[in-house]
């Protein structure tokens, strides 16, 4: 295995404070949890995070690295919202972009085709625009005369993403239920991470499975890393459902420092943890 | 005095909730909570079987499963991508959750208090401006209240009439918020303005518990009928084959 194959200790030089860092995933399910704890392990600060979120901004909202999220929700699905977050919210800890769901695809969408925006029925009359001035209206130029939303893009500095199968090249295969748009995570970031629980060979990934699955082409990935486990304590289907035990627990440290700490000693600062819960699966 | 058969007001809630999918075809339900879940499979069962469901996530069912259960085969794919085009081509209608909603329709699942430091940290924004300016919405408050049916919400998620009607013919064009539905009555917008009207209370429940969960100005008719019960064959279908675990009575309390 060379090509894009990092190990463990490449990966902490890949993160700098103040980058905007795109994160795949949706909620608890296929969350890339081993490069987050990498991204805490390097001490990188005043992160702008952007995500469909789950564990991943709450887990960076604990532990004080970031500066601002964008998202349309932060979910552990089982529990309706991430409890880290909410306290960094509710504190006025960190800095918040809050848009529908449909306009962060819009965004990540544009920066990808390297478009300023894109047109948009979604946010008009709602608070998400009043929030966010930044966000501009735009008329149409044709008979319609509508006025709808211009979407700006969200390009992105890196982006994060763990699927179920890689290869050296940057191929990545979802073989899930839902790519969710970690694509276009890949393809608004300059550089992006793709971990996955294993990294095979080219031809074994369509040995049993339909070109459709590769939702990474080597075009879109900078960096594979192999991490096994890697999307615990969150979904990674067919190879894991979520550890809902695992889940409370690091649910519960947002009630109590001490918690909190044993958590991240357990499952942050141990780089090989992630092996470890795949071993035991 | 219609024969009730016993049916609770959790199966009067169900009911009311099949009411909402009423000659739509070949559309997607998607209901939000237990109540409206039981509805949208229902009304599929019973006056509306070309309506489309799924689990959620990104697999449209085929039959109609019992709460809890897989369904046995798929009808087809629909990861988030899909539903963001689906929801833009109009062809859904929502029934969502919501912590506040005004007599406009306004709805607000984001936050509580000021949204740059909320005191209470809900949902976020989730879908609610994308389904409200794009195809059918209707919602389901399980505990109606003058905290939930409020004169003016926190932050606007969900569209109202009146802000779709500011925002231009872009946001109205498509605008349409059907009915509310809360454990004491079923609501639509024919009051003045367009804004939110009694439509019926459920049997059992009075005009005054109304006007006491009700922080805003509502239209009361002259004539106000009772949320109809159901029939014989929908209470089979909700307790022998929809939900015979009864976990609706967990989410509604007369």
């Amino acid at each position: 295995m060379s090509g894009k194959v990092i190990d463990a200790a490449a990966l902490g030089g890949l993160f700098e404070d103040g980058m905007t860092i795109g994160i795949g995933g949706w909620g608890s399910r296929r969350k890339p949890m081993a490069l987050v704890a990498a991204l805490v392990r390097s001490g990188a600060r005043d992160l702008r995070i952007v995500s469909f979120g789950g564990p991943d901004v709450g887990t960076l909202c604990a532990t004080g690295q970031v500066r601002e999220v964008v998202h349309g929700f932060v979910t552990l699905d089982s529990i309706a919202v991430d409890p880290h977050f909410a306290a960094a919210r509710q504190s006025g800890a960190i800095a918040t972009t809050e848009l529908d769901e449909s306009m962060l695809v819009s965004g990540l969408r544009a920066a990808g085709r390297r478009l300023p925006f894109e047109v948009t029925r979604t946010g008009l009359g709602s608070d998400v625009l009043t929030v966010n001035p930044q966000i501009r209206t735009i008329t149409s130029p044709y008979g319609d005369g509508e006025t709808l939303v211009a979407m700006p893009a969200v390009p992105l500095d890196l982006a994060l993403i763990h699927l179920n199968r890689a290869d050296a090249l940057g191929n990545g295969q979802c073989l899930g239920p839902d790519p969710y748009v970690d694509d276009l995570f890949a393809r608004a970031a300059a550089r992006t991470i793709l971990s996955a629980e294993s990294v095979v060979g080219t031809r074994e990934l369509t040995e049993g499975a339909h070109p459709a699955t590769l939702l990474l082409n080597r075009t879109m990935v900078d960096h594979v890393f192999e991490a096994p486990g890697g999307a615990h304590f969150t979904t990674c289907l067919p190879d894991y459902p979520r550890n809902e035990e695992l889940q409370r627990e690091y649910a519960q440290a947002a009630s109590d420092p001490a918690l909190w700490e044993r958590y991240r000693a357990g499952h942050l600062d141990n780089e090989n943890i992630w092996r470890k819960e795949a071993l035991n699966a | 005095m219609p024969e009730t058969l016993g049916a609770t007001r959790a199966d009067i809630a169900v009911a009311a909730c099949s009411d909402l999918f009423r000659g739509q075809r070949d559309i997607l339900a998607s209901p939000a909570g237990v109540i409206p879940t039981l509805g949208a499979r229902l009304a599929a069962l019973t006056h509306a079987p070309s309506l489309m469901l799924s689990d959620g996530e990104s697999t449209i069912y085929g039959d109609v499963p019992a709460l809890g259960e897989d369904s046995e085969y798929s009808a087809g794919y629909l990861p988030y991508r899909e539903l963001f085009e689906l929801i833009a081509a109009g062809k859904r209608h929502v029934v969502m959750g919501g912590a506040q909603i005004d007599r406009e329709g306004n709805h607000n699942f984001s936050a509580i208090g000021d949204h740059f430091q909320p005191h209470r940290q809900l949902l976020g924004s989730r879908a609610a401006a994308t389904n409200t300016v794009n195809h059918a919405t209707s919602y389901w408050i399980a505990r109606q209240s003058k905290r939930s049916f409020v004169q003016d919400v926190d932050f606007v998620t969900g569209v109202g009439a009146n802000r779709a009607r500011a925002a231009g013919p872009g946001a109205a064009r498509f605008h349409h918020v059907h009915r509310v539905v809360t454990n004491l009555g079923v609501y639509d917008f024919s009051g003045p303005g367009g804004t939110m009207a009694l439509l019926s209370l459920h049997p059992g429940a009075s005009l005054e518990e109304v006007l006491d969960a009700t922080g805003f100005d509502l239209h009361v008719p002259e004539s106000i009928p009772a949320t109809r019960l159901p029939d014989k064959q929908e209470l089979e279908l909700i307790r022998e084959v929809l939900d015979p675990a009864n976990r609706r009575e967990q989410e509604v309390r007369p």
